[in-house]
């Protein structure tokens, strides 16, 4: 019941007049941007989050949720009305979507997406709220051997569950965690990778390798490929959903949204696989198959509410062990610690205040999305025909501005326009993005838990092995690990046993 | 798009004699991973071994390890990459893979995003900054010299009082201090 009283005291403390217009501007700023083609939520967040740095912590952070929901609802109507979405959680959303609106119904398209999102979105912000305490209990009672595996345990999952080749998802997370290595070890003072360089001692902002890698690098990366033509952005009205619409769509929401919360709240977790079970399952249990591959509607409401759901899951590692599963997260986690605030087990009990004001206006920020994207699509559908070179341009711009915003030094210039290029190696290659990201922002937390276990056993290898949690944890590493190994022999007995 | 290659066999990128020619610049990606890697061990074999009872392994273990796994991972890739794998480029919204790329946009864009750097400090970002979106408009294709122009100094002159003077945000005023 203490919860429900601490997230009422944060409803009390957004349903102020400014900071009601605070959430406002956050979500119509984050929808804006999240819809232009080529940025997804990760970039939006990233490019975004240096116009929170002048404000306090909690509107900072008022703002955030805003950015965070409407980034996610942007994404979904470029790949409705774009088709070819640049994030992978709305690859499947484009299937049905992107083929209603084609046959005309972009309208009711987007309406079941933006009221999908709502619906799922309150129920993952309803099931973080009831489920977020218990995780924090649990994680309170962990040592420091047992963070530490589940960090190996974070970095084996990006790298080695999500994406196609472990070796380029290594290559990555290795990048990254040499990345977050640059800087004074603050446990013996001595600068690591540094180069002499003084502006290295403090190591390299997260902000910086985030919009580096996303935007710059996703922005050369265009460059060196643009379309002559731009995609065709097919025209919508007002969107609304009839009553059979409605009676197509409930069922899927409420699915979407129970494949994506668990998923999304995992460390191996992301919107890839709910999306996709989601999709499945509607498929499987709908009335009208024979519309599935020509746009049907369920194709996109269940979807669309696993890709919400997700996101309200993530933000339970996120908040309750300090551990980022998506790049979002990975990047919200960044702003937590630019205010000086680590996420973690003791986040709820030194900044309490805060968390429950984040939490309340993640449900007012939905809220808001969804009174503004109805009447708003049209507006949103015209953001598409940006002419490209502007919107690279803007992006570059923008990119720049946040950057150098951060420490006031043009040095962070360079190092965006370094990180830039390697975010543009790692395209071409085809190595993962998410990895780099995750590591560059849990080595540096990883190191410290290693150090401080062996603090703990006087520098006994074997104190790096903690309780029951880290054997639980280490055996799914190794699990995962295995996997592929154990799956090729299943194979070869089977194709032995075929022949006979 | 799509065509008759749809109904070839998928494993096609796997396969070193099918027909696609092996990606051989992703050996510079392994030589590019190693040399990081040996930067790393250099760099940390350079550092002083502290341990105390309080930090009994010091600063060097961890950056020691990092470079040996990034060797490693850059010989695993190499195979890889001899047994005929390859990445699969990025694609999105406005990404056309079937095209060969194009470098002098993005060097004309490097350009450009390195003069703002060198310039910020002391032209400002008003002027820098309308200078880097003018400079990249251009250099993606735009031929509307004016329009592009006077976008871009709405845009720096928008971003400089809506975030520097109104957010509070840091961005310098450069030549133009006392004018904004």
């Amino acid at each position: 019941m203490d919860n429900l009283m601490d997230l009422l005291a944060g409803f009390g403390n957004v349903v102020t007049p400014a900071n009601l217009l605070i959430a406002l501007v956050g979500v119509t700023v984050g929808t804006a941007v999240g819809v232009l083609p080529g940025i997804g939520p990760a970039m939006t967040v990233a490019l975004l989050l240096p116009i929170t740095y002048g404000m306090d912590p909690t509107q900072a952070f008022i703002m955030f949720a805003g950015i965070f929901y409407g980034g996610m609802y942007g994404g979904s109507t470029t790949s409705i009305l774009l088709n070819t979405p640049g994030e992978s959680s709305s690859v499947i959303t484009a299937l049905e979507g992107n083929r209603m609106a084609k046959a005309g119904r972009a309208a009711q398209a987007l309406a079941t997406a933006a009221i999908g999102s709502f619906v799922a979105g309150t129920i993952g912000t309803l099931l973080l709220v009831l489920v977020t305490p218990a995780v924090v209990s649990f994680a309170i009672s962990l040592g420091a051997p047992d963070f530490l595996a589940i960090i190996v345990l974070a970095f084996i999952a990006v790298t080695a569950v999500l994406g196609s080749s472990r070796v380029r998802g290594f290559a990555s997370l290795l990048l990254g965690l040499v990345i977050g290595l640059i800087g004074i070890d603050l446990v013996t003072g001595q600068q690591r990778l540094t180069l002499g360089i003084p502006q290295l001692a403090d190591g390299i902002d997260v902000v910086v390798v985030a919009v580096g890698i996303f935007a710059v690098g996703e922005a050369l990366w265009v460059a060196a490929h643009l379309r002559r033509k731009a995609g065709e952005v097919i025209p919508v009205g007002q969107p609304w959903l009839g009553r059979k619409d409605w009676g197509r769509s409930w069922k899927p929401w409420l699915r979407g949204a129970a494949f994506g919360f668990p998923f999304g709240a995992i460390p191996a977790g992301g919107a890839e696989i709910p999306t996709f079970l989601s999709y499945v399952t509607e498929r499987k249990l709908t009335k009208h198959p024979e519309e599935f591959g020509k746009g049907a509607i369920e194709g996109v409401a269940g979807p669309e509410a696993a890709n919400n759901a997700s996101a309200a899951g993530t933000l339970v590692p996120m908040l309750a062990i300090g551990l980022p599963t998506n790049a979002t997260a990975a990047i919200m986690l960044a702003a937590f610690q630019s205010y000086g605030i680590q996420p973690g087990p003791l986040l709820f009990e030194r900044e309490s205040t805060l968390v429950w004001t984040l939490i309340a206006s993640l449900f007012i920020g939905n809220l808001l999305l969804l009174v503004l994207n109805l009447p708003l699509a049209p507006v949103w559908a015209k953001l598409l025909r940006i002419p490209r070179p502007y919107l690279y341009a803007g992006i570059l711009f923008f990119a720049s501005m946040g950057a150098y915003a951060v420490n006031a030094q043009a040095i962070d210039l360079f190092l965006l326009l370094l990180l830039g290029l390697i975010g543009f190696g790692m395209r071409r290659f085809g190595l993962p993005v998410l990895p780099l990201i995750i590591g560059v922002i849990l080595g540096p937390m990883a190191e410290r838990q290693g150090r401080m276990a062996l603090q703990l056993s006087g520098g006994d290898l074997s104190g790096l092995i903690g309780g029951p949690v880290s054997y639980v944890v280490y055996s799914v590493i190794a699990l995962i690990l295995l996997w592929p190994l154990a799956r090729r022999y299943v194979r070869r007995a089977q194709r032995e046993r075929l022949p006979a | 798009m799509t065509t008759m290659n749809d109904t070839a066999p998928r494993s096609a990128a796997r396969d070193p004699q099918g027909g696609r020619s092996a990606d051989r610049a992703q050996y510079g990606v392994c030589a590019f991973l190693a040399l990081v890697g040996i930067a790393v061990i250099v760099d940390t074999s350079l550092l002083d071994a502290v341990t105390t009872t309080n930090d009994p392994i010091g600063p060097r273990p961890v950056p020691m390890l990092l470079g040996a796994l990034l060797i490693v991972v850059s010989v695993v890739y190499a195979i890889d990459v001899a047994r005929g794998g390859t990445g699969e480029p990025e694609g999105g919204e406005d990404v056309d893979l079937t095209a060969s790329m194009n470098w002098r946009t993005v060097l004309l864009l490097v350009a450009v995003f390195v003069a703002n750097a060198l310039l910020i400090d002391w032209l400002g970002w008003v002027i820098s900054g309308s200078l880097l979106f003018w400079g990249s408009a251009i250099a993606l294709g735009s031929r509307r010299y004016f329009l592009g122009l006077a976008i871009a100094i709405t845009l720096s002159l928008i971003t400089f009082y809506a975030f520097a003077i109104g957010l509070g945000v840091n961005l310098p005023a450069g030549v133009l201090r006392g004018i904004l």
